[in-house]
């Protein structure tokens, strides 16, 4: 570690090296997705990076101004695609917010439950792509099969493995299905024993260490003025977790920590985020302990679909209802709102204006990744180009949820 | 009525006087409606007030109200991590539309600005690199506003467009940008 730290930049009486512009991606398997970095090296040194988003840029806000409400879930979907189920869950709560309704009880739990599970698989995801990224192939082959049991509770709970488009405006689409209790106790037993091992395969790698402790260290201050939020800015050693803070949904009823560190640099980010998969094992067995019994979806057969839909086949009310949600939404009040949950990346927020009508006049994404990627600017002593890559790795920016 | 509402109007009454009106408070948000000129003065009032400390941009927003006038409206959200508070000013904007740049005040509005201009076509004066960020250098017209089709405009590549072209203004052309 110390031995990054005491390098300083070139004298100035140094041999000069010409300035060279590398173009790193689109393309790249260290860039998680499509991202292009025009980068200008003098020697090994990065002088200037250069982000070039807009690869993935899909219109996300445009469309989701001529659909219905209930349309937009799937688009939410594909923002951050390593976990729907917390996009879908900001997106709700926006609309609930509008409507001034609220999703029954059990709906919530439900959806905390999903949402912390998402935060599982998406914190996976980069346990195992940074030490990937600087070398180390193990810990992603392991992190992808507790990944995989992930998918496979997401997959049993709603028939999707990754886009999951589970919520809905006053609930959920349907209950737990029989059998997942069992099932997902059993990945509450087995899961935080695996998490040891991850960090056990890392800990004594000291290719990792030197390659990311003292890296790429953002400061509190600059992490605050360059917007950056979730883990990125607790490994600063700020202490503010939206869930604890400005607690939706049922969190004020469940007790968890909000883990942080005070490096700020690329490992203090990385091992943030395997301590909170921690804590949301422990959210899921304490929303497991305290499911209610009761409804999956608001009663408000102008809001939600039947909740049996068998109905509809034998009932005309439930037909016309069915067809009216599907065909032309509902309306929601005009006003205008800004609800912000903490997603596994950070803030992500939704800001939506109604005029009224069953679509959205204006929807505003806060994507986290978007913002927390800009950081690139912000970061001190990363100098290499090798060091970019790590920095790049440890702030985990997903591509789909910076361009929208 | 909460307290903090109380004492975020007041405050802002204090420096500004009638200037900034207030909007009301709804569903977490404080929201004020503010003379776009006033803007980096406001939120620069906001950060560093020590009562305040609204020291978090969350976000920054075009809105594009046609065929209304004032057409276009930036909306920035603030959050103060020290009270948990969350305030969002409005500045409605004429046509073409023009407002000065908070990156002097937060880092981070960098991007949002930039999206913005690439969206709406909103000129923040003073920003220091406003380039298109989601579309490619050279893309006609601002895609996100209303009277942009859903589905662009036609041509070699998009034979699926609508016909017509963008109506391009000279003074916000992407080649005179600063």
């Amino acid at each position: 570690m110390t031995e990054v730290t005491e390098l300083s930049w070139p004298e100035a009486d140094a041999p000069h090296t010409k300035e060279v512009l590398l173009n790193l991606g689109p393309q790249h398997p260290s860039t998680h997705g499509v991202l292009r970095l025009v980068l200008e090296l003098d020697g090994e040194y990065v002088a200037r990076v250069d982000p070039h988003i807009g690869y993935l840029h899909r219109g996300t806000e445009k469309l989701a101004e001529s659909f219905t409400y209930t349309q937009i879930f799937p688009l939410t979907d594909r923002l951050d695609y390593l976990c729907p189920p917390s996009n879908n869950l900001a997106f709700a709560i926006a609309v609930e917010k509008l409507l001034g309704i609220q999703a029954p009880i059990r709906a919530q739990y439900i959806r905390v439950l999903m949402a912390e599970l998402a935060r599982i698989s998406g914190h996976l995801m980069i346990t195992g792509a940074l030490p990937m990224d600087l070398g180390a192939m193990t810990a992603l082959l392991y992190a992808m099969r507790e990944r995989e049991m992930v998918m496979d509770l997401m997959e049993m709970i709603s028939g999707a493995r990754m886009h999951t488009s589970f919520c809905r405006v006053g609930g959920v689409r349907e209950d737990l299905p029989d059998g997942f209790f069992p099932k997902i106790r059993e990945f509450c037993d087995i899961f935080p024993n695996r998490i040891r091992d991850y960090e056990r395969l890392v800990e004594n790698n000291r290719v990792f260490l030197k390659r990311t402790q003292g890296i790429g260290v953002i400061s509190a201050e600059d992490g605050i003025d360059l917007g950056l939020s979730g883990p990125n800015l607790r490994a600063s050693g700020v202490d503010w977790d939206i869930r604890r803070d400005e607690p939706y949904e049922i969190y004020d009823r469940l007790a968890f920590n909000v883990i942080t560190r005070d490096e700020g640099d690329c490992y203090a980010r990385w091992r943030c985020r395997v301590e909170e998969m921690r804590e949301s094992v422990r959210i899921i067995e304490q929303c497991l302990d305290q499911m209610p019994d009761g409804s999956f979806q608001i009663d408000m057969p102008t809001i939600a679909f039947p909740v049996d839909k068998d109905r509809v086949h034998c009932s005309m009310e439930a037909l016309i209802q069915h067809f009216d949600l599907s065909a032309y939404g509902f309306k929601v009040p005009k006003g205008e709102v800004y609800s912000a949950i903490e997603a596994p990346k950070g803030e992500l927020g939704f800001y939506i204006i109604s005029d009224g009508s069953p679509k959205p006049f204006r929807m505003k994404v806060r994507a986290p990744s978007f913002v927390n990627l800009q950081a690139l600017f912000g970061v001190t002593n990363a100098r290499y180009l090798a060091d970019m890559i790590a920095v790049l790795g440890s702030l985990d920016p997903v591509m789909a949820e910076v361009d929208k | 009525m909460s307290v903090e509402t109380s004492l975020i109007r007041t405050l802002i009454a204090e420096r500004f006087g009638e200037a900034i009106k207030e909007l009301g408070f709804s569903h977490g948000v404080h929201a004020f409606a503010a003379p776009p000129d006033m803007i980096v003065e406001l939120c620069r009032f906001l950060k560093e007030h020590p009562a305040l400390r609204f020291d978090f941009l969350s976000d920054i927003c075009g809105v594009d109200h046609y065929p209304e006038a004032p057409r276009y409206e930036a909306v920035y959200h603030l959050f103060s991590l020290p009270n948990k508070w969350r305030v969002r000013i409005k500045c409605r904007l004429g046509d073409p539309p023009r407002i000065p740049s908070v990156t002097g005040v937060w880092r981070t509005a960098n991007w949002h600005e930039r999206e913005a201009w690439d969206m709406y076509g909103i000129r923040f004066e003073g920003h220091p690199d406003l380039r298109r960020i989601y579309m490619w250098e050279g893309f006609e017209g601002f895609p996100q506003r209303k009277d942009f089709p859903l589905r662009g405009y036609k041509d070699k590549l998009n034979p699926f467009g609508a016909e017509g072209t963008p109506p391009t203004q000279p003074d916000l052309a992407t080649k005179d940008i600063p």
